[in-house]
């Protein structure tokens, strides 16, 4: 059926994690998801701990695959059952650790180098040359910190703040269908995650990035991004396109969340008194 | 009578460090590049020394059977890859595993305990020949620097590669670089092959060199190879991938050495296992010391 929508970049349907199946601490992390992201769509997800959150990004990543029935596509192609690493071809991550997203024994070049051959055959040539190096002097540049004039340091030397901004260009470098920020900025003092915020707008706005950003705070979900998720208990309980969301509030937020979440409650328990 | 004294020990720890230089090159991608600490090479080395002992005693060219012997070690290092990765089994654990099975494959590749090679033209025999001499210390360094070197020059280059730089950040952050799209199973499978196909060919080198290949050659050869490695980092604090691969083959040059002289000093080769654990001890402890010493922070104890 033709909607008259443009096609969606990603299409999740049917998705459901089950964890520690048929143990006393089975828990359902996501539960029947079904979710269009269109293209340069850039969703913010909120949701308190255990809301399924991480689950999904990690589907989206290929870290596990969904249960028998889900559906994983991205731009066209189904990747449902495909590994994590051949997932990198269509998935940008930059996740909470900056020790995470980066190689602390490897020079800025050589980490920036792995990062353009994301989703590429890795050869025989040389890791490292001109061309390659003034691509990555001219990608770290308008991060301004000064860092393209470090290619060859260890990135372990870097701090936090500038091993995180560069997580962020390693991640957007070879312009994957879809960037998926994991509360990118949790673990960092709140002037420099103020920066590594500006820097993810700037890159994704300039890129025209499709992303997906998750984040505990729902101020910073509000401002940011054209589309905002809430989730509990693995499931999408609020979605809000641009236009509302402009109007958006807290209080407005928090209110949508003890009524949806009330909603689904008492959803639960008609369908449990059924059986 | 001291100079040639002093002679005998530098060309001994020389030809000695050279033809165990391979090892410790092999150990250095498993434990530093991969952070795989791999203990294949015990029974790896051996089956490197029998594969060349049988077929040169065959009748085949010791080329032939020393690029063989490499093949074996390959097929070893990928082996345990293979268990760590698609069964899971914890590397350390693979790798004992591989060297306990590896003793009796070895016993069947030789039919015994071991094989003689007295009489038998091995790669510096047929070297020699080519040069119109006989086979001499001087000759068994030459040859075996030139080969030093073409390994040294071609893993220089390798891990330079965009696929050897993929395999140095695997041992690195390898949660990173699957998310970047490179396969971390088969970047373990290939480091810890190529590091056992350089453990075999030591082994072949081995067997060629002192005439013979023994079951029981490889007993201690992760410790010696680790030896060299910790000796060659703590000596030249190597920065870079040419840096690191030069303090391995330099480490193993200066190990020989303290195992010379230790042997000149009357010590008798059965001591010299525990001359190379207290080694090695040694070599780890310093730096933990010192920094106890000036009451900096060092992480807990590390069980696997």
């Amino acid at each position: 059926m033709d909607t008259g929508k443009e096609q969606s970049l990603l299409q999740l349907r049917n998705v459901r994690k089950v964890f520690a199946r048929g143990t006393i601490d089975e828990v359902t992390a996501l539960n029947d998801i079904n979710l269009d992201v269109y293209p340069e769509d850039f969703v913010t997800i909120i949701g308190s701990n255990g809301a399924g959150k991480s689950t999904l990004l990690n589907i989206v990543a290929g870290v596990f695959p969904p249960e028998m029935g889900g559906k994983v596509i991205i731009n066209g192609d189904d990747v449902t059952s495909l590994s994590e690493y051949k997932h990198a071809a269509y998935v940008g991550r930059v996740w909470q650790e900056p020790t995470v997203g980066t190689a602390g024994k490897l020079s800025l070049e050589e980490n920036l180098s792995l990062a353009l051959l994301r989703g590429k055959p890795r050869g025989l040539r040389s890791s490292l040359n001109k061309q390659r190096g003034e691509l990555f002097r001219s990608a770290l540049a308008p991060l301004g910190l000064g860092l393209e004039d470090r290619l060859n340091t260890p990135v372990g030397t870097l701090s936090g703040g500038q091993r995180q901004a560069l997580a962020l260009v390693m991640a957007t470098i070879s312009k994957p269908a879809l960037l998926l920020l994991d509360e990118h900025i949790a673990t960092l003092d709140p002037r420099t995650a103020q920066v590594v915020l500006n820097l993810s707008d700037m890159i994704v706005r300039r890129e025209r990035m499709t992303t997906m950003m998750v984040t505990h705070n729902m101020e910073l979900a509000l401002r940011y991004g054209n589309r905002l998720i809430m989730m509990h208990q693995g499931r999408i309980i609020v979605d809000i396109g641009q236009q509302d969301k402009q109007a958006l509030t807290i209080d407005d937020l928090v209110s949508a969340f003890e009524q949806a979440a009330g909603e689904r409650l008492t959803d639960e328990s008609i369908l449990l008194s059924h059986r | 009578m001291l100079s040639s004294t002093v002679q005998g020990i530098l060309t001994s720890s020389l030809s000695d460090g050279l033809i165990y230089a391979f090892v410790a090159v092999g150990v250095f991608i498993t434990f530093r590049v991969l952070a795989f600490p791999d203990l294949t090479v015990d029974g790896s080395f051996v089956t490197g020394g029998s594969i060349a002992a049988l077929m040169i005693a065959g009748g085949y060219n010791p080329f032939l059977a020393t690029i063989a012997a490499i093949g074996g070690g390959l097929a070893c290092g990928a082996v345990t890859g293979l268990l760590n990765t698609k069964l899971r089994i914890s590397a350390l654990l693979a790798g004992i595993l591989m060297m306990v099975a590896l003793y009796s494959v070895n016993l069947r590749i030789m039919s015994g305990a071991n094989i003689p090679l007295l009489r038998q033209v091995t790669i510096f025999e047929n070297i020699a020949h080519l040069f119109g001499t006989t086979k001499s210390v001087i000759l068994v360094i030459g040859v075996l620097a030139v080969l030093a070197c073409v390994v040294f020059m071609i893993l220089s280059w390798f891990l330079r590669t965009e696929i050897g730089l993929a395999l140095r950040a695997s041992g690195d952050n390898e949660q990173m670089i699957r998310g970047l799209g490179s396969d971390t199973d088969r970047n373990t499978i290939m480091g810890c092959s190529i590091s056992n196909g350089l453990v075999a060919l030591s082994g072949a080198l081995v067997a060629q060199n002192q005439g013979f290949c023994d079951v029981n050659m490889g007993i201690g050869m992760i410790v010696m190879g680790l030896a060299a490695v910790i000796i060659g980092e703590a000596l030249l604090h190597p920065r870079g991938v040419a840096s690191m691969l030069l303090a391995a083959l330099g480490g193993t040059f200066v190990y020989r050495l303290f195992i010379t002289i230790a042997l000149r000093l009357g010590l008798s080769p059965g001591d010299l296992k525990l001359i190379t654990a207290a080694l090695v001890v040694v070599a780890l402890a310093i730096p933990y010391i010192q920094k106890k010493i000036r009451h900096e922070w060092m992480p807990p104890a590390v069980r696997f």
